[in-house]
């Protein structure tokens, strides 16, 4: 049973609650068939939220990736934003956390699909896309690529407290934590993980039609519901750019206004569109760079504003 | 409650926004259309869009003696749709649930809705393979599921999650009835290049790779997705998708005979 839940509906009617300290000792208790589960079980917050707060200590700025919507380029996107940070400056040290179990995207899109991660005595070491950027994710701990990772919650979330407070990150500028759609396990573990270690925030990606923002904000409710602040909306695959005429068309077309009309609907900030370049799908098909392979591409430039935009957002207050 | 259920078809998919929810919806106005009694039940309980999909937003599910009545698209009612959508007070609200209660809730789907005489009972889900997969696959041991249609796009960072999705079928014993292939080409409404966004050709490799039926392509139809409760075969009958369509129920029809 899951910490969250205080005092369960079919609880005897006195039930202290599972997280109290008389929880399982209570006079109402004996008879519950719970009753050794809550005397036996740990009380208080969960000891890996401080683990993982020392663990992070070096980590300046943590941000989620989320979106409601699966296939809407979170792991696209956040690839994209890694290697434009790694990109900008060479002394700063970027790493990407992918917490989406089931799907793993980022060993392909950053191209290091076929390496391994290795054990040291301060943990588990990253895989190194670059000299500045590194990559930890569950696709490089499975043997096959038709591996499938058949888990319910308490599973990955076992899994996603690991790779927050046993990764040796080392000293890092910014940690991006990808995620699986949805608002579950994977999301909640997230949030709660780093509450203590402190979420800079989250970036939420979004396509402009509406059965995705339909999603997308329900998404923006978790991140009001978990207090994580959003630092801003990205619309990918906007516009499409016919490579054969160069007109644009729109193919999951905005017919409610589009990502930002939702902003201003639920007064979140705004931070860019990105288009649809079937080359850029190409790229990340091949794990390769697009930044140094297409530098003067509309959606380079695009994703430079967003990402100054974004660095701003993170070190004001610094 | 599933026993007047003649067919149970699975629509799965690793990958998220592959057009899990778009290609359920057409299959079952597909079928609806053929003339088959169809329901279609959403399991993704943390984004359903079947209620957005259908146009059915704001509709109630009654509860009756026996259970949940499911919510009707028409007064023939020949098209019965269950989600959890139409238990939200707000469509902005989102349901923030662990496992245990996730698989409640796709438990209560499963058992406690009044579907009646149905031929085809379609159930789409959530991307990924964990608990409602599990959940639904748990609880259709004791009823006959004819097996799951995968859907995928041609790309291979979504063919990989698919390959997932696969073993997780033949780990649990549900048959594959084959792949579709989505958003497969887009044809350009200025000049009709057609320009393979996301590649294409994947969903057929995929399907030889894993050795199991290729159902056919769909590509990406801006009108597709408008369409909000009409079935493409009949607003669109001469487009490429509906002929797509037309052809995917064709041989799902055939192989669950």
């Amino acid at each position: 049973m899951s910490a969250d839940i205080k005092r369960p509906d079919s609880a005897p009617e006195h039930c202290p609650g599972v997280g109290s300290d008389a929880a399982g000792k209570a006079a109402p208790c004996s008879g519950c068939p719970n009753q050794q589960i809550c005397a036996s079980g740990p009380k208080g917050p969960d000891p890996a939220i401080g683990l993982i707060k020392e663990r992070l200590i070096d980590v300046k700025h943590k941000i989620l990736v989320l979106s409601g919507k699966g296939g809407v380029g979170k792991s696209t996107v956040t690839a994209l934003l890694s290697r434009a940070l790694a990109h900008g400056k060479n002394d700063r040290n970027v790493a990407v956390l992918d917490a989406d179990i089931c799907g793993p995207s980022q060993p392909k899109v950053l191209g290091v699909a076929d390496e391994q991660v290795h054990q040291s005595g301060s943990g588990w070491s990253p895989v190194s896309v670059d000299d500045n950027l590194s990559l930890m994710s569950i696709g490089f701990l499975l043997s096959s690529p038709d591996d499938a990772v058949i888990w319910r919650g308490p599973k990955k979330n076992g899994m996603i407290r690991q790779f927050l407070s046993e990764v040796d990150w080392g000293s890092l500028d910014y940690l991006l934590v990808d995620t699986p759609p949805g608002t579950s396990d994977e999301h909640l573990s997230a949030a709660t993980y780093l509450s203590q270690a402190g979420v800079t925030g989250a970036i939420i990606v979004t396509t402009p039609q509406e059965v995705a923002l339909l999603d997308v904000r329900k998404e923006i409710d978790f991140c009001r519901k978990v207090n994580v602040r959003i630092l801003g909306v990205i619309e990918n695959m906007s516009i499409f750019v016919c490579p054969c005429c160069e007109r644009m068309s729109e193919i999951f077309p905005a017919t409610t206004g589009g990502a930002r009309q939702m902003c201003k609907e639920m007064d979140v900030p705004y931070l860019g569109n990105l288009p649809l370049d079937p080359k850029l799908a190409r790229l990340c098909d091949e794990g390769r760079d697009i930044i140094t392979e297409m530098p003067s591409s509309l959606v380079v430039q695009a994703l430079n504003g967003i990402v100054k935009d974004l660095i701003d957002l993170c070190e004001k207050k610094d | 409650m599933l026993e007047n259920v003649k067919h149970v078809i699975l629509i799965l998919s690793g990958k998220g926004g592959v057009g899990k929810s778009t290609v359920s919806t057409q299959l079952a106005l597909t079928l609806k259309e053929r003339g088959f009694k169809v329901g279609l039940l959403d399991i993704d309980l943390c984004g359903p869009s079947i209620p957005y999909l259908l146009q059915l937003e704001g509709k109630d599910v009654h509860q009756a003696d026996s259970g949940w009545v499911p919510v009707y698209t028409d007064e023939d009612q020949k098209l019965a749709v269950m989600s959890i959508g139409f238990l939200l007070n707000d469509r902005n609200s989102a349901v923030v649930w662990r496992g245990p209660k996730k698989t409640a809730m796709v438990k209560q789907f499963l058992t406690d809705v009044l579907w009646g005489d149905l031929d085809y009972l379609i159930i789409d889900t959530p991307p990924g393979t964990s608990d409602e997969h599990i959940t639904v696959m748990e609880n259709l041991k004791t009823v006959k599921c004819d097996g799951a249609v995968i859907v995928t796009t041609p790309q291979a960072v979504a063919i990989e999650d698919v390959r997932k999705e696969i073993t997780f079928c033949k780990k649990t014993g549900i048959p594959v009835l084959g792949i579709i292939e989505n958003m497969s080409g887009f044809v350009c409404p200025h000049c009709s290049e057609c320009t393979n966004i996301f590649s294409t050709g994947g969903g057929e490799s995929l399907a030889q790779l894993a050795n199991v039926t290729f159902l056919g392509v769909l590509p990406i139809d801006t009108k597709v997705g408008q369409l909000l409760g009409k079935a493409c075969v009949t607003e669109y009958p001469d487009s490429p998708a509906a002929k797509g369509y037309s052809e995917i129920v064709e041989k799902i029809i055939e192989r669950c005979q």
